[in-house]
């Protein structure tokens, strides 16, 4: 997915930036409200990631600005504040969500796909394999023609084993990327998640292998 | 809230005093002037009827063959007669000897030479009489003779005209002072109304209207509004700065932490020793127990202030609470947490609603937060008799034996909390909105008795003025 992000400290940008790329996205980055209303007007966007307090204004102008323009992209909004009030008009202006910093990457992800989804994602998104179609944002899969409604654990690990196929992943790697950091989890916890996929993908010519000592792997059978 | 200021009186009153004290002195006063101009009017007339009779009855004075005759004209005292029926007393009288008439008549203390008239009020028979003295010069016998003529009536019908006069007055001074008091009155109303104008529109604005006071007023409130005007300005000066101190301290404070966060999961994922995984997992459990200890102690502080001066606007619950239920769908749905809501559109309560929002989220907040996964919280709204309420009931243990009063205070948290980020602030929040609207927060076992159920009961907005 292509991303903008606004964000006028370096080191927090760069951070973002490097973490979206991890997961494949292509990310442009602005760090003002001139630059970031450059970028909008040249280039079809799936997301803008916005804060709020830039060197050249409040990111509230540019939100202003660009629904006047009648842009579709949705907007999500990083605040610093935390007074609800604020987050309100935030939301009147025409953010589709807002999300506090410092924020838990899994919860941006979550917003974005939320927002996406909303937004009616496009079939652009669908990824296929074997007989899989898998669609990250509306979580669904077919497999050789039949929707399955995914619950959104067994959905990221899915998406996490389809980003990268045939890639060993080990438990402690997946506890990461499906819990948040604040659970005490085993890792044992990961089988249940990796039984149920499998569960799912009975019969769809697509296994997910159990590497002794190493951890999972999907491939085709 | 705050004890009733001292007063020292009241304008109005002491107006509508000094205007109906004055409108006494001078009805008073307009009826000793009235009461006097009228004797005077009454005394003059009397006296020029009795200067007319004497005048008369000294034309009939004559001097034949050196004898002086007196034939007094019956119209010189019937004329006096025509006035009332008062008795009336002559006296003629040439060189102190009577003439005719009655010798025991007082005599005028005034001297009168010839041509002139005295008038004098004497008491004779024990009456009160007005007389008049008259003096001409004869000539008999070739000396000078000086005839004195004294004409007097008694004064019981002027005395019955005065009375007459002076009640009259005294209606006239009565009438003056009941008009005057009436007009004191509307003056003192309708000189305090501005007053009373800027009073209600200075008491009528919400706590965030700061603008400041531009209606006109009369010249002599310019200062106090002006004042008052300075005073607005003040504060809205010191609360902008602080607020923008609040959100600038927050974005400094946050935005490194968001950096720190976001590097920290990014080494996580590339490192692969436990130790040293292990310890960024303990990093990044720390940035996020400061940044939401720092956002609640702030929210804590921002829900202070607002209670305060309470806003009182209608609150849908049921709306709130579907905004915030899909609001947090997406931290739910991390969880495998199904959350869902139910309730019909419940009648609206009054009060701040972004203290509401607030208190709302935080109880499902933690609800989402102490919650394992794969469970459920329901989020639904009810309206009994008198109030409006929310329940959020959950499938996380409950709290089991604690003191769930002690659980609403400052930084106490649940036992089922060790391992879980959080100040313990969320419940007190709520607690302390809920109760600033007048309603209560209830913890209990949920209705399964999986979990617990926090109930938030605002009174409803029946009793609104219409």
């Amino acid at each position: 997915m292509r991303f903008l992000l606004v964000e006028d400290n370096v080191s927090l940008a760069t951070a973002v930036l490097d973490r979206l790329r991890m997961d494949g996205h292509v990310v442009d980055h602005a760090t003002d409200i001139a630059a970031a209303e450059d970028f909008s007007a040249t280039t079809d966007y799936d997301l803008i990631l916005l804060d709020i307090m830039l060197p050249d204004g409040d990111g509230r102008t540019f939100l202003r600005t660009h629904r006047s323009r009648l842009i579709e992209t949705p907007v999500i909004v990083l605040t610093a504040r935390s007074e609800v009030s604020d987050r309100v008009g935030m939301l009147d202006l025409g953010a589709d969500d807002y999300i506090t910093k410092p924020f838990d990457f899994s919860e941006l992800e979550a917003r974005c796909r939320a927002v996406l989804r909303r937004h009616g994602g496009d079939s652009s998104n669908q990824r296929r394999f074997g007989n899989l179609v898998f669609d990250p944002l509306a979580g669904t899969l077919s497999v050789s023609g039949n929707k399955i409604t995914l619950r959104n654990k067994e959905l990221r690990l899915l998406e996490i084993f389809l980003n990268s196929p045939d890639r060993i992943y080990s438990k402690p790697k997946l506890v990461d990327r499906l819990f948040s950091y604040d659970e005490d989890v085993s890792e044992n916890a990961i089988e249940v998640y990796v039984g149920r996929l499998r569960k799912h993908l009975t019969d769809s010519g697509v296994e997910i292998t159990t590497v002794r000592g190493l951890g999972y792997r999907m491939s085709l059978v | 809230m705050s004890d009733p200021l001292p007063t020292s009186g009241s304008l109005r009153r002491r107006l509508t005093l000094q205007l109906v004290g004055s409108a006494a002195i001078l009805a008073t006063l307009l009826f000793f002037v009235v009461l006097a101009f009228a004797r005077d009017t009454a005394q003059q007339t009397h006296d020029s009827i009795l200067l007319a009779s004497a005048t008369s009855i000294m034309d009939s004075v004559s001097v034949q063959a050196d004898e002086v005759t007196v034939d007094i004209p019956y119209a010189a005292l019937s004329m006096l007669g025509n006035v009332s029926d008062d008795r009336v007393f002559y006296r003629v009288s040439m060189r102190g000897s009577i003439l005719t008439g009655y010798e025991d008549l007082p005599h005028t203390d005034q001297s009168t030479s010839s041509g002139q008239s005295a008038f004098d009020t004497l008491t004779y028979k024990d009456d009160s009489i007005r007389m008049v003295t008259l003096s001409r010069r004869l000539s008999l016998n070739g000396a000078p003779a000086d005839i004195l003529t004294t004409v007097a009536q008694t004064r019981e019908g002027q005395a019955t005209q005065l009375a007459q006069l002076s009640r009259s007055a005294l209606q006239l001074g009565l009438g003056f002072f009941l008009v005057a008091t009436i007009l004191a009155i509307w003056a003192a109303q309708s000189s305090i109304r501005p007053l009373n104008q800027l009073t209600a529109a200075v008491s009528r604005r919400g706590p965030k209207d700061l603008r400041p006071v531009k209606r006109p007023v009369p010249s002599e409130m310019i200062p106090l509004v002006s004042s008052l005007n300075q005073f607005i300005a003040r504060l809205r000066t010191s609360l902008t700065r602080s607020e923008d101190f609040i959100a600038e301290a927050a974005h400094r404070v946050r935005t490194p932490l968001a950096t720190v966060r976001t590097q920290a999961e990014i080494t996580l994922r590339r490192v692969e020793k436990p130790e040293n995984r292990a310890s960024l997992r303990e990093m990044i459990r720390a940035i996020d127990e400061s940044s939401r200890a720092a956002g609640q102690l702030l929210d804590h502080a921002m829900v202070t202030f607002r209670i305060d001066s309470l806003e009182r606007k209608d609150i849908f619950l049921t709306e709130t609470a579907k905004e915030l239920v899909d609001r947090l769908q997406p931290i739910a749905e991390l969880k495998d947490i199904d959350l869902s809501f139910a309730g019909y559109t419940c009648p609206p309560i009054t009060g701040d609603a972004i203290l509401v929002q607030n208190a709302v989220r935080n109880i499902l907040d933690n609800a989402i937060k102490y919650s394992p996964n794969d469970t459920a919280i329901q989020v639904s709204t009810q309206e009994t008799l008198s109030t409006v309420q929310i329940h959020v009931e959950d499938e996380a243990g409950g709290f089991a034996d604690m003191d769930t009063d002690a659980l609403t205070h400052r930084f106490t948290r649940g036992e089922n909390a060790a391992g879980t980020v959080g100040s313990g602030l969320g419940l007190t929040i709520a607690r302390e909105v809920v109760e600033a609207h007048g309603g209560t927060l209830i913890i209990e076992t949920s209705k399964s008795g999986t979990g617990a159920c926090v109930s938030l009961c605002f009174p409803l907005a029946l009793l609104r003025p219409f």
